[in-house]
């Protein structure tokens, strides 16, 4: 019997990671376009994460710092899942900390903490096509991308308007890269579109069941679909984190008991601790602070 | 440059990476970075060791990204060295006269290049399967200021190398205008390179 | 006073326990043997080698003890486990005509060489369930024959022999076979391609879809030609020896159906074809997929596309189980982000609602007043 229990450094083979790494360098060269990539089974199910693990498998090495959330926390359990599975086939250090961290793995957020020009940020994604609601086809998709043929799209937008007075997509926002690809962000909240926008650092998305790669290269112009009379705006939430007062962050609904009660938390896990470190105190933790004062 | 008639064994088994998957992850990282980051000369240890003409940037990145399902152009002075065993021993990689079949082209330094047009551009449709161009200069800097713009650059980077074609804006210029196809350069001397993703802009500082 | 919920670590390693407990079951009773798995739900064996598109009946027995007898989840261990091994090449096509043959029957002839062989199939049991399989009773020694080797004719040639039906499916001389696991999908796909996805398509899919062409979605006159289930030899070539070396046998299933003809004025009318190929005995695969490939040969045969059956993108796209159940169960992974953001939608577009129905009854009041 083989010796199940030996792999290749990050899990991969080498000519996997030559075929994905392929396609990441055209992926960077043309900014919002889906590159297909023969996407190869993973050891967690397709739709959770292969391809953000399968891009992230590509491009580690030893003196990397892999940071994995989901929903912005590291502890939810998909995310200690696939930290485990790098700790385990790539002896990579890990991290909570955004700061420290060189390659971040997210599913659905973008931390809070403006990433820097030595980071890399992976995104995990479900549906990489952003008109695949409109029209299920590949074949027909491909060709609208390629003739720049998004009528499809404003007209979904304006529907919108017409039904509901506003344009109802609350995430996985499309954005237009580089004045040319209309692109999935993947199911970040709209909220999280302008961090996108000329950063520092090089995203990269993996779909594994599409079989997709995409990047947006540093410094590339990301601009949320709107219409002049109909602006794109991000959410707004109507009180700070109450855990740690933190303003103008994306907050996380918690239930506290069956007669209503609710409060909301930063979902950037990280960037809420840090902030409680450094002496910040929201309503939920510091209480008496008005009463002090 | 010299013809090599007869091939010595050991140009063509040595000069491999010590280490493949490490090096191999090593050198992708920077073409990751240069491609991100159009113009920044990155350098690759010198681990690997091709056979002259290849430089040792080009080699790296021929062990990196090469093998059997990516055909390999290469200009005439590379084609009648011991590159293309070397190739094929250590990555697999077909080589081909046309220049339209290949994913990776190769061309040695000081070689006149009329048109990147016969190169692979990709389709409209899947611009992705185009020809990444790697041409080898006296030097990676030193020449003619050039200055960059658009995607993987804040402002403006400037870069300067030496030994370009004469010919290079006026065919980058066509490149550009054939966006999203289109090939993409990397520009090497010795184990220096710096990416052009087709969506960089150039333009001359000075006359 | 809430506390942030952490260990989420914690909570994934007792769950392995609890898993490892439960699949183990009550510690007194002896556990399942891989080899009991082999000999004794060969059928389960053969189902997840053939979709998970891996040889191997030990394997495929542990993916099954593991999965604690979910097909679907043996099938995605396997195949996962194929993705880490190493590959070597392509071997010959293997020759059915060649196969030692277990189980041959044809419905397109009543007699014909080679006979009607009916081997070990369900097919004529009154489905009535067995008490004696309730305990270990004794089981009779079966009633053999001497192996059918050599060469045994297929339907398509005594058809062809007439030029009844159309070729053996022909691709461009300069066609490469493609390989669907070394190249990401293309729409439209070529017949070589959507074979392979058929051949590891999930059962239940690929039935239902068979099913509805029979029940007039894309129907297309279905006989089962031939179906034969056995041995067949696998030789890779191997080029510094010159010749081909035999790699083993595998047992494959193997459906020829013979269907609606079709002629022009160019051409008299012959039969068409639809073709399944399975790992191991898998009638019910094999014959689904040959009534799949069929159908999706629709475009090719000049036929109008109206059913799903025929809809090569949604076929193709929706037949892999390790795929379909991957984003299916991907639902129960934690989307409050998402939903956080339709909640602040719902609410505010509520908010408006009240805010101009009230507005709404002020004027009717006012109005009154």
């Amino acid at each position: 019997m083989t010796d199940l229990a030996s792999y290749n450094f990050a899990y991969l083979d080498e000519q996997t990671k030559r075929m994905i790494r392929r396609a990441i360098l055209k992926a960077i060269a043309i900014p919002g376009y889906q590159v297909p990539f023969a996407s190869r089974e993973m050891p967690m199910p397709y739709g959770w994460g292969t391809g953000g693990v399968q891009v992230t498998a590509s491009i580690v090495g030893p003196d990397d710092v892999l940071k994995v959330i989901d929903q912005g926390a590291d502890d939810t359990t998909n995310a200690v899942s696939i930290r485990a599975f790098f700790q385990k086939v790539a002896s990579v250090a890990v991290t909570t900390h955004t700061k420290d961290a060189t390659i971040i793995q997210t599913r659905h957020r973008i931390p809070e903490e403006k990433l820097a020009a030595n980071q890399v940020l992976v995104y995990q994604v479900p549906i990489p096509e952003p008109l695949r609601f409109l029209e299920p086809r590949e074949t027909e998709t491909r060709k609208m991308h390629a003739l720049e043929e998004y009528g499809l799209m404003h007209v979904k937008l304006y529907e919108d308007i017409a039904h509901n007075g506003r344009i109802s997509k609350t995430y996985a926002y499309p954005v237009k890269v580089a004045g040319r690809y209309v692109m999935d962000p993947s199911p970040t909240p709209k909220f999280d579109n302008p961090k996108m926008h000329m950063s520092d650092a090089l995203q990269l998305f993996g779909a594994g069941r599409e079989k997709r790669i995409y990047a947006v290269p540093p410094y590339t112009e990301v601009v949320s679909l709107d219409f002049d009379d109909y602006p794109f705006e991000i959410q707004r939430f109507g009180k700070p984190c109450a855990l740690c007062g933190a303003e103008e962050v994306y907050l996380d609904e918690v239930i506290l008991d069956d007669k209503g009660g609710r409060m909301f938390v930063c979902s950037d896990t990280d960037h809420c601790e840090d902030r409680r470190a450094h002496g910040h105190a929201g309503e939920m933790l510091a209480p008496n602070q008005e009463a002090a004062e | 440059m010299s013809l090599k008639t007869e091939v010595p064994k050991n140009d063509v088994l040595a000069g491999g990476f010590a280490e493949p998957v490490f090096h191999a992850q090593s050198v992708f990282k920077l073409m990751m970075d240069a491609m991100a980051r159009p113009g920044t000369i990155q350098t690759v240890a010198p681990d690997a060791l091709p056979p002259a003409p290849l430089g040792v940037a080009s080699g790296a990145i021929a062990l990196t990204l090469c093998d059997h399902d990516m055909p390999v152009w290469l200009s005439s002075g590379l084609a009648k060295s011991a590159v293309p065993q070397w190739l094929g021993f250590h990555t697999g990689a077909p080589v081909t006269p046309e220049k339209a079949e290949a994913r990776f082209a190769f061309v040695e330094a000081g070689t006149p290049v009329s048109s990147f047009g016969l190169f692979a551009a990709g389709t409209q449709e899947y611009p992705d399967r185009s020809t990444t161009v790697v041409i080898e200069l006296a030097d990676i800097e030193g020449g003619r200021k050039l200055a960059l713009m658009g995607p993987g650059i804040k402002t403006v980077t400037d870069i300067a190398p030496l030994g370009l074609p004469d010919t290079f804006l006026r065919l980058w210029t066509e490149n550009r205008a054939l966006f999203p196809r289109g090939i993409d350069i990397v520009l090497t001397s010795g184990s220096r390179f710096i990416c052009l993703p087709r969506t960089t802009k150039i333009t001359a500082t000075e006359m | 006073m809430y506390v942030a919920v952490k260990g989420g670590e914690a909570a994934i390693a007792n769950a392995h326990r609890l898993l490892a407990d439960r699949r183990r079951g009550d510690r007194s009773l002896p556990a399942i043997g891989i080899d009991q798995i082999v000999a004794q739900l060969a059928l389960a064996v053969d189902r997840v080698m053939a979709e998970a598109s891996l040889y191997d009946r030990t394997l495929a027995a542990l993916a099954v003890r593991q999965s604690r007898g979910d097909m679907i989840e043996a099938i995605f261990l396997l195949r996962a486990y194929r993705t880490t091994l190493p590959r070597f090449g392509y071997s010959k096509p293997v020759d059915t005509a060649r196969m030692k043959i277990e189980r041959r029957v044809s419905a397109t002839y009543k007699d014909l060489p080679g006979g009607q062989l009916l081997g070990p199939t369900f097919d004529y049991t009154h489905r009535l369930l067995d008490p004696s399989l309730l305990t270990d009773e004794a089981v009779e020694e079966p009633t053999l024959r001497d192996a059918e080797t050599g060469r045994v004719m297929r339907v398509s040639e005594i058809l062809a022999q007439e030029g009844l039906i159309e070729g053996d499916g022909e691709m461009p001389e300069d066609h490469e076979i493609g390989d669907l696991t070394r190249e990401p999908m293309e729409f439209p796909m070529t017949r070589d391609l959507r074979l392979q996805a058929l051949a590891r398509g999930d059962e239940g899919f690929l039935l239902a879809l068979g099913y509805s062409t029979q029940r007039g979605y894309g129907r297309n006159h279905p006989f089962t030609g031939e179906i034969r289930i056995g041995e067949v030899e696998v030789e890779f070539d191997v080029p510094e020896l010159g010749f081909a070396v035999s790699l083993g046998t595998i047992q494959v299933t193997e459906c020829q159906m013979v269907n609606q003809f079709k002629g022009s004025s160019k051409a008299p009318p012959q039969f068409t074809r639809g073709y399944g190929l399975v790992f191991g005995q898998s009638e019910r695969k094999a014959m689904s997929m040959s009534l799949v490939d069929r159908a999706l040969r629709a475009e090719e045969l000049g036929e109008d596309i109206t059913a799903p059956a025929q809809d090569e993108e949604f076929v193709i796209s929706h037949a892999d189980n390790v795929q379909s159940t991957g984003f299916v169960e991907h639902l129960k992974l934690p989307h409050y982000v998402d939903f956080q953001a339709e909640l602040d939608l719902v609410r505010r577009m509520r908010n408006e609602f009240e805010a101009n129905r009230i507005g709404g009854d002020d004027t009717i009041k006012e109005a009154a007043e």
